[in-house]
């Protein structure tokens, strides 16, 4: 199977800017590899490095040391996300512009040409079910609705790799199920999904592999099922267990 | 260039859509019409100073729009997390600056050619005369002015966080400099060394901003100025943005993102 995405010794340091404060290792000696066409579940507790290594993935923080590479790139060079999609937990997008006005836009980066770019724009719009509300500006939209415009900035260009960070978070049920089985379609097509979230049952569901991260280190990494037949127990149970929490009598 | 035009397209849009500019414009508009329709004692030569004061209006105006649209833009592009999903595309650090700057650029020209076209209209409806040529002059050169004051404050949004402090800090300079800085060299020979060499220094190295300052072309119906020294001007206002954009890349380039 054909590497989509590649981490290897990675480490990630911030540098505190308080007096006397050490440095905080984020992530440390990370190794990890992703398949084409696999959805590959990244999980961890809060803290654990998983944001840490998607923003080096994405470029927006350099690794202390170690490399990261998607399609065979180097993170650090810009070309390397021209076939990349990504969805930022939570994100706010220009609320002054329409939803077709912000996925012309981020074509328009993407030198998608014109034609192109309203047959993109109809056909995520009608994926994510925001068809209906393609004129009225982001600001008006719901929680759920900023979400799933999120989404669809993120497909724009077809991507072949998809970065999502806690694509559900704040969703309610019917939200979830949406992205859910927008997951599943672009893993039908194909399509290498890369994301991070708490729900872990929906992970289970979704996932074909998972790593699950902890204080920076990596404490597990395998095909969902091996996982599951191997602990004899769910996701939730071995996520707690390999973490290190014991639950209160 | 596709990517900077991109960028700089939705600073057009968010400027055409927020209400700042149109609260700055009414006033302007409420003031000089206030002023235009008073008639103090039959004096014809009035209107002059009905002109100065409207011009100095629109300077006011356009370092207020251009020092608050561009001191905004990375701040809240932080703020709103919007800088997330727009660098995780093929956009580098420096089209994203040069993004910026042009927005802010181009969006201050649009409001500087409504404002000068207003005031255009007015002057001639009083004095049944107007120069297009001067208008021409002087509301270029005060464009290119505002194109050094747009990337200084650039560069100062990615050093101060707060876009109030940025804001108040670019203002106090840009006004300082529009009103000292033709005097620093005669401050300068009034002290004592080192401090007498500093504000040489100072003199020599900080944009004159005042040099652009041509309202006089407008008031007094002044002959033009020869197009080589507004060519030469401008390529003084392009050689100083560009410094201040260079900085401000060098300072971004290598920012973490978290």
């Amino acid at each position: 199977m054909e590497t989509t995405l590649s981490i290897e010794n990675l480490r990630v340091e911030y540098r505190s800017r308080d007096l006397g404060e050490s440095t905080k290792v984020a992530v440390r000696a990370l190794n990890l590899r992703v398949g084409q066409g696999e959805v590959f579940g990244f999980l961890g507790p809060n803290g654990a490095g998983k944001t840490s290594t998607m923003n080096v993935l994405l470029g927006f923080v350099p690794p202390t040391s170690g490399t990261a590479r998607i399609f065979g790139v180097d993170v650090r060079e810009p070309i390397a996300r021209q076939r990349i999609g990504y969805l930022p937990e939570q994100t706010y997008y220009y609320k002054f512009l329409t939803a077709e006005e912000l996925l012309r836009f981020y074509a328009g980066i993407f030198q998608i040409p014109k034609a192109e770019t309203e047959q993109r724009i109809d056909a995520v719009l009608k994926l994510v079910e925001l068809d209906h509300a393609r004129k009225r500006q982001i600001k008006t939209y719901s929680k759920g609705m900023q979400q799933r415009a999120g989404l669809a900035q993120a497909l724009i260009n077809n991507p072949d790799l998809l970065i999502l960070d806690e694509p559900t978070s704040g969703l309610d049920p019917i939200g979830r199920m949406k992205v859910r089985e927008i997951i599943q379609r672009l893993k039908s097509e194909g399509k290498t999904v890369f994301f991070s979230s708490h729900e872990l049952g929906e992970v289970e569901t979704v996932c074909d592999r998972v790593a699950i991260l902890h204080q920076g280190e990596l404490k597990t990494e395998g095909r969902v099922s091996d996982l599951l037949r191997e602990h004899s127990a769910n996701l939730e149970q071995i996520f707690l267990n390999l973490i290190g929490f014991t639950s209160q009598p | 260039m596709n990517t900077v035009w991109a960028l700089a397209n939705v600073v057009v849009l968010e400027m055409v859509r927020r209400k700042d500019f149109y609260v700055l414009f009414i006033l302007t508009v409420l003031l000089t019409g206030t002023a235009g329709s008073v008639n103090l004692f039959n004096d014809r030569s009035i209107v002059r100073y009905l002109k100065e004061i409207c011009l100095l209006l629109i300077w006011v105006s356009g370092l207020v729009i251009a020092i608050t649209c561009t001191a905004r833009q990375i701040p809240a592009e932080r703020e709103h997390r919007t800088i997330f999903p727009l660098l995780a595309k093929p956009v580098t650090r420096a089209q994203f600056l040069l993004g910026k700057f042009l927005g802010c650029w181009l969006a201050t020209g649009l409001a500087l050619a409504l404002f000068y076209l207003f005031f255009g209209l007015v002057s001639a409806s009083r004095e049944h005369s107007w120069p297009v040529a001067n208008y021409l002059q002087a509301g270029w050169l005060h464009w290119m002015m505002l194109g050094i004051v747009i990337a200084f404050t650039l560069l100062g949004s990615i050093v101060f966080a707060a876009p109030s402090s940025n804001g108040t800090i670019c203002f106090v300079c840009s006004a300082g400099m529009l009103l000292l800085g033709r005097h620093l060299n005669k401050v300068a020979l009034s002290l004592a060394e080192p401090l007498q060499s500093l504000l040489y220094g100072l003199y020599f190295v900080l944009p004159h901003l005042e040099l652009f300052d041509v309202r006089d072309l407008i008031i007094h119906n002044w002959e033009l100025i020869p197009w080589g020294v507004v060519a030469l001007a401008t390529l003084y206002a392009a050689a100083y943005a560009a410094f201040f954009l260079f900085a401000a890349w060098l300072i971004f380039r290598r920012r973490a993102l978290n």
